[in-house]
């Protein structure tokens, strides 16, 4: 019990000592921000803090997301069609992580886990996670993340448990990377081209630079089928799930497999690409993906499997997402 | 006689009772180390020492160190402080540190990792010494790929670590440029030591044994960095490497016939000199091309040929008077005994030219040359593996040349 007690001291005076450290010291607590206004639990955003939605959110073990963006004052936003449109300094993502306690019935209360909040600052962008308190009345800053044993109801009413992982702040980057620098993944104008989201930051003055209408990209919403093809959908599904790692820019670059929107030669999408590093992760099979065979792709495999050392993406997934994993070998199977 | 029952019978409980109390108190142990380092790796300062002290820790998931400069992460030794992945829940490696600048890791061992136990990516000045990585239980696929895994980087300097076990390479430089890997030991990986799509290289004064293949020097298609060059390999004890090829299906290093010592694969400048090459069973030196591995290219830019390749002074001994059996557990070595029986040649080539690699003679012009010279015990084998493989030779005409000496790598800040 003493080594306990001893070692949770020692990273306190770590963390302090940290802290002072700090030339702008940040915000030990979430609710310091004042980026939502009445019970902080209700997420609701307070004035200048602006929701948003993507077409093809990232999979993090069915957490639900809500996701807020506040610029400072008199500031804009400057459009750009291909990666993150340009983000003024002082730009603050909020981005926050809850369950349904039973997800077909959400007026039965949720869980929230956690709070990014991804900032830009002269130097470029910090991410800091916040870990939300049990009375759901705080977060609190946590440079070293955390974890917590989670249980809900999914849609179909089958009881579900996670041993969450709230990312440390390195881990945020092996996400959020190009290059050597950190970034925000979904402010791109083909994930935020999404129910006229664009337009109406246009009218409200915090857009400029917008071109027309169908100038704009857009991602399928993997998940709708009028939203696009099955060749369509599965692109905006590896695009959002893999491609801010696995591009000519991202960590994964390593492995020569880019599975980014913007990546044509299907050589590089793994289509008949032995593997370089991937271990065991290959699963026994030869190539990243067969055309025709699902069942004879790496992609599909480490899609399927929950083991660290093998799945993907590495981070941030510990349960299988069946349904998108369904789209990707329903693709795989119709490709020639 | 009761109260000795008893007595016992307390004693269990009270052993029973500490037991409990002290699995509970290791396991939130864990977390708080784990959380504990972290926390110290995303805080250090340039000229940061971040020591380990002496004791086997147990972590659920990856340390993480990114874009710091002059740090060292220092441990009471490498029989001493031992961090085990045994149990790990969360993250691919043992420990990662992706875009710093020079970074020293010494003096610790990291065990059972679910992925490779050290990745370092995209750093400028990465020193492995005195380090080990191992996977401690058998030989399996299940075992990460890679122990010491620099890739992507600048000024590497892997010293007298060691190597265990991995399922892909012990010892793996890929796509980096200025390396040395010396005085180190690989033992019981697929391959020993793997030099891939890399510049610049030294590898000299290391045991590799034990291995599926020892030393492998290999450009892959399909990379960032295209093209490997200028690696010598020098002054190595490499020995036995007989084990069973137990790397996953569907990896590169899987296609390794067990017995193979030294391997170049579609490399360009490779110099192969005073090296003990002893007790391989198949192979002792292999030099072949990327279609040797039977795999497709789709890659436009990629080289798949070895070109310029001095294999010379070095020593081949093997079994009894040259004699050993070559693996019954790849094809290549089930031909090489049908052809040569127990004594199968040294020094292997696949052969695979373009016509126009040749000049009027039949020789290979200087720039695809590949030189074999003063070796003791040279014998030689041509598979000519253009037309299948009945037209190989044992005839070294035209490979007796000599090729000037590459550069030696050069380490700043080391």
């Amino acid at each position: 019990m003493i080594v306990r007690i001893l070692t949770l001291l020692m990273s306190i005076g770590l963390w302090a000592s940290a802290l002072e450290q700090q030339d702008a010291p940040y915000p030990m607590t979430l609710s310091e921000y004042g980026f939502f206004q009445g019970d902080i639990a209700d997420l609701i955003p307070a004035s200048g803090v602006i929701p948003y939605d993507v077409n093809a959110p990232l999979f993090s073990d069915y957490a639900q997301k809500s996701r807020m963006i506040r610029l400072p004052e008199g500031t804009t936003i400057v459009y750009k069609g291909r990666g993150i449109l340009d983000l003024p300094e002082g730009t603050e993502l909020i981005k926050t992580f809850y369950y349904f306690k039973e997800e077909s019935k959400p007026d039965k209360g949720r869980f929230i886990l956690e709070t990014r909040v991804l900032k830009k600052g002269k130097e470029g962008w910090t991410a800091l996670p916040y870990i939300w308190n049990e009375e759901q009345t705080e977060a609190y800053l946590e440079v070293a993340g955390g974890n917590r044993q989670i249980k809900w109801k999914n849609t179909q009413g089958k009881k579900q448990s996670l041993n969450y992982q709230v990312p440390n702040m390195v881990q945020c980057k092996s996400c959020h990377a190009q290059g050597k620098d950190l970034v925000p993944i979904g402010l791109s104008a083909r994930q935020l081209n999404h129910s006229g989201q664009l337009s109406s930051w246009a009218a409200m003055g915090i857009l400029i630079d917008k071109p027309e209408k169908q100038l704009i990209p857009q991602l399928a919403d993997w998940n709708d089928e009028k939203s696009g093809t099955l060749a369509d959908r599965a692109r905006a599904y590896l695009d959002s799930n893999c491609g801010h790692c696995h591009n000519p820019e991202g960590p994964a670059n390593t492995s020569g497999m880019y599975l980014d929107i913007y990546t044509d030669d299907p050589a590089q999408w793994g289509v008949n690409k032995a593997p370089i590093a991937a271990g065991k992760g290959a699963g026994g099979r030869m190539y990243g993906i067969v055309p025709g065979s699902p069942n004879a792709s790496i992609l599909v495999y480490r899609m399927e499997s929950t083991n660290p050392g093998e799945m993907m993406p590495e981070l941030g997934r510990q349960m299988v997402h069946q349904e998108g994993l369904d789209l990707i070998k329903a693709w795989i199977r119709e490709m020639e | 006689m009761n109260f000795s029952l008893n007595l016992n019978f307390m004693r269990l409980l009270f052993l029973m009772i500490l037991l409990t109390v002290g699995y509970i108190k290791t396991s939130q142990a864990q977390v708080d180390f784990q959380k504990r380092i972290q926390t110290e790796f995303i805080l250090a300062e340039e000229g940061a020492v971040i020591s380990i002290p002496p004791g086997e820790y147990t972590l659920p998931g990856s340390l993480l160190m990114d874009a710091k400069k002059g740090v060292t992460i220092k441990g009471a030794g490498r029989e001493k402080t031992i961090l085990s992945f045994a149990k790990q829940e969360t993250g691919a490696e043992g420990l990662k540190i992706t875009n710093c600048e020079n970074i020293v890791l010494e003096g610790f061992t990291i065990q059972d990792t679910k992925g490779d136990c050290i990745k370092v990516q995209g750093t400028k000045g990465i020193t492995f010494r005195n380090v080990r990585t191992e996977w401690t239980g058998k030989a399996s696929k299940n075992n990460g790929a890679y122990g010491l895994y620099p890739v992507q980087c600048e000024n590497v300097l892997i010293d007298s670590c060691e190597a265990i076990g991995a399922s892909d390479a012990g010892i793996y430089v890929g796509q980096s440029h200025q390396i040395i890997v010396r005085n180190s030991r690989a033992y019981r990986n697929v391959a020993g030591i793997e030099i891939e799509n890399s510049t610049m290289a030294d590898v000299y004064n290391n045991v590799a044994e034990g291995n599926t293949g020892g030393i492998l020097v290999f450009d892959l298609p399909g990379l960032i960095k295209k093209k490997g060059g200028n690696v010598r390999v020098f002054n190595n004890l490499v020995k036995a490497n007989n084990y069973k090829n137990f790397a996953p299906k569907g990896n590169t290093v899987g296609q390794v016939a067990p017995g193979t010592g030294i391997l170049i694969l579609a490399a360009s400048d490779i110099e192969i000199f005073e090296n003990q090459i002893i007790d391989n069973k198949t192979v002792g030196t292999g030099i072949v091309s990327y279609y040797f591995t039977e795999k497709p290219i789709e890659d436009e830019a990629y080289y798949p040929y070895p070109a310029r390749i001095s294999i010379h002074d070095n020593l081949f001994e093997k079994g009894n008077n040259g004699k050993m059996k070559p693996t019954w557990k790849h094809k290549m070595g089930v031909w090489l005994f049908l052809k040569f029986g127990r004594k199968v040649p040294n020094i292997m080539y696949d052969g695979i030219v373009e016509k126009e690699f040749l000049n009027a003679d039949g020789h290979l012009k200087p720039e695809h040359q590949i030189c074999i010279s003063n070796n003791t015990n040279e014998t030689f084998l041509n598979l000519n593996a253009n037309e299948g493989l009945k037209s190989y030779t044992t005839d070294k005409d035209g490979f007796d040349c000599k090729q000037a000496a590459l550069e030696p790598a050069k380490l700043l800040n080391n």
